[in-house]
């Protein structure tokens, strides 16, 4: 038990240390001559990593035969919110001054605004039913299909990297290469599952579902 | 022409003096002593630090506004056959040889050329010109130029009645810019720009060869460069070494790489808004905050705005 808590421990830190390294640079003065930029671009890769991260969680756990690895993956995907978060409040304070007419003209009008603020939309009931006491409520099938939007803000946030770059697109392909092989393998999966189910064993027994 | 003075400027435009101040204090703290003492230890990080220019002639065309900081302006930059990152082009330009440079003069003029950079140097007084700078991605900086109007450099050469365009060619090599390759960049090299024959010839349109009282650091374009300061910044072509007059509107690289973005023209303008950009404010460097209102032909427009008489500038963007 204590090997487990220290290790949670651990990947918070991980996690936080991000944040606390651009903390530590504010405080320096050390973000560059347009620190709004690079608070930006800091806190949106760190959100597309760790909303890969999550998605990487299971192919993992069953690759690696890590099940343990689950422990995790509520925290990982909190902290992406957390810097996802971090992200839409710089466009709304340091660009638009919380200016919201011009905030709810510009979210539609450009694609890429619109592609982002979806894949953050879509992680907001993911970070309000992350605990305990939701997938109770909810039934762990629900809670499993309701967590699925996880999918729909990965694509979003690659779409919306895609789009937002003047030209260089080797990063936002890499993302989209890792989100394409992370969702081919649930595919993958689930064929397999299927074809399982279609033709039963001798034994009678069902087979699970290998997707979560 | 009837040259104007430049419009003045607003109190609410200058950076408070606590914010300069406090920068100031920081740049002379703990990492400026830092940076100080790696200069000292590595020959060519001390590259950029230009060479003096001399008697710089004050120019009617200079803003008072706050100047951003040296570092800033010289860490902080496109160019993207050294890197498409922002801190890229002051790491990967140091070594970037621009001495022995011609710039070739060319096209439809009477008396085509080549001119050395002792020419160069030699052609015109050279004035120290302080103008605003806009990124097309909605930043701005105040800079202090050195350098003069590109038509002394045009008059040379004769331009003829078939020339109607200027058309600019950067410097392009993979073995100094290894970088500069398409499939990385995104974008075709080498870097191509282009300005109406009027608009070159405009004495607003600046030939520059220095910045802050020296000679280029190689990452903000070294030897020569244009700076068009009504314009978006990557109008500016950066390391020139053709200039072609022309009679047809040449090709601009960003135009070619995503026509719907970027025109040829690309004059600032607060009322034109493609799809990807938001134009209507900007942030004055090195401010946190998007606050500062976009102003039409970057609030050159006394100067320039009789070049577009007529023009439809949302169409002809």
């Amino acid at each position: 038990m204590p090997k487990i808590r220290w290790s949670k421990v651990a990947v918070f830190l991980l996690c936080l240390g991000p944040f606390l390294w651009l903390g530590w640079r504010f405080w320096n003065q050390d973000l560059s001559a347009n620190p709004t930029e690079f608070i930006q671009h800091f806190t949106g890769d760190w959100a597309i990593r760790l909303i890969v991260v999550t998605l990487a969680v299971t192919p993992l756990r069953k690759l690696l035969h890590l099940p343990a690895l689950i422990r995790f993956r509520r925290m990982i995907g909190l902290f992406a919110f957390f810097y996802a978060s971090l992200h839409f409040l710089t466009y709304l304070w340091l660009d638009k001054l919380f200016d919201f007419q011009e905030i709810l003209k510009d979210i539609p009008k450009r694609p890429f605004i619109t592609a982002g603020f979806t894949a953050l939309v879509l992680m907001i009931p993911l970070a309000l039913t992350s605990t305990a006491g939701w997938i109770r409520r909810l039934g762990g099938r629900r809670w499993q299909l309701l967590h699925r939007l996880i999918y729909g803000t990965a694509v979003a946030a690659v779409v919306h990297y895609y789009w937002l770059v003047k030209s260089d697109i080797r990063l936002p392909l890499l993302y989209g290469t890792l989100v394409a092989l992370l969702l081919a393998y649930r595919v993958g999966a689930w064929l397999i599952a299927r074809r399982a189910r279609a033709t039963p064993r001798p034994s009678g027994k069902r087979i699970e579902p290998a997707i979560s | 022409m009837l040259i104007k003075k430049p419009e003045d400027i607003r109190y609410s435009e200058v950076t408070p003096k606590s914010i300069y101040w406090n920068r100031r204090k920081f740049l002379a703290g703990i990492p400026a002593a830092f940076l100080a003492g790696r200069e000292l230890l590595s020959p060519s990080a001390r590259a950029w630090a230009g060479t003096k220019l001399n008697n710089l002639v004050k120019s009617p065309f200079s803003t008072t506004e706050t100047q951003n900081t040296y570092n800033d302006v010289t860490h902080y930059n496109n160019f993207y056959e050294f890197g498409t990152q922002k801190d890229q082009p002051a790491k990967y330009a140091q070594n970037f040889k621009t001495d022995p440079w011609t710039v070739s003069v060319e096209g439809e003029v009477a008396k085509p050329r080549k001119f050395s950079m002792d020419e160069i140097l030699k052609l015109a007084p050279i004035e120290e010109r302080i103008y605003r700078h806009r990124c097309v991605e909605a930043w701005s900086i105040v800079v202090p130029w050195a350098g003069y109007s590109l038509s002394a450099l045009l008059k040379q050469v004769e331009p003829t009645s078939k020339a109607k365009y200027v058309a600019f060619e950067s410097y392009w090599d993979l073995k100094q810019m290894p970088m500069a390759r398409p499939e990385q960049a995104g974008i075709k090299f080498p870097y191509v720009e282009g300005l109406r024959l009027d608009e070159a010839m405009h004495p607003l349109a600046l030939l520059s060869v220095g910045m802050y009282g020296e000679t280029l650091p190689p990452q903000d374009g070294a030897p020569v460069r244009m700076v068009v300061p009504w314009k978006y910044g990557f109008k500016s072509i950066k390391s020139i070494v053709k200039i072609k007059l022309v009679a047809s509107e040449p090709s601009t690289t960003w135009k070619m790489s995503v026509p719907e973005w970027y025109g040829f023209y690309s004059n600032v303008n607060p009322n034109v808004n493609p799809v990807r950009w938001n134009q209507k404010m900007e942030r004055r460097l090195p401010s946190f905050f998007q606050n500062h209102p976009t102003q039409i032909f970057n609030g050159y427009g006394d100067q320039v705005a009789s070049l577009y008489a007529g023009m439809d500038l949302k169409k002809l963007y």
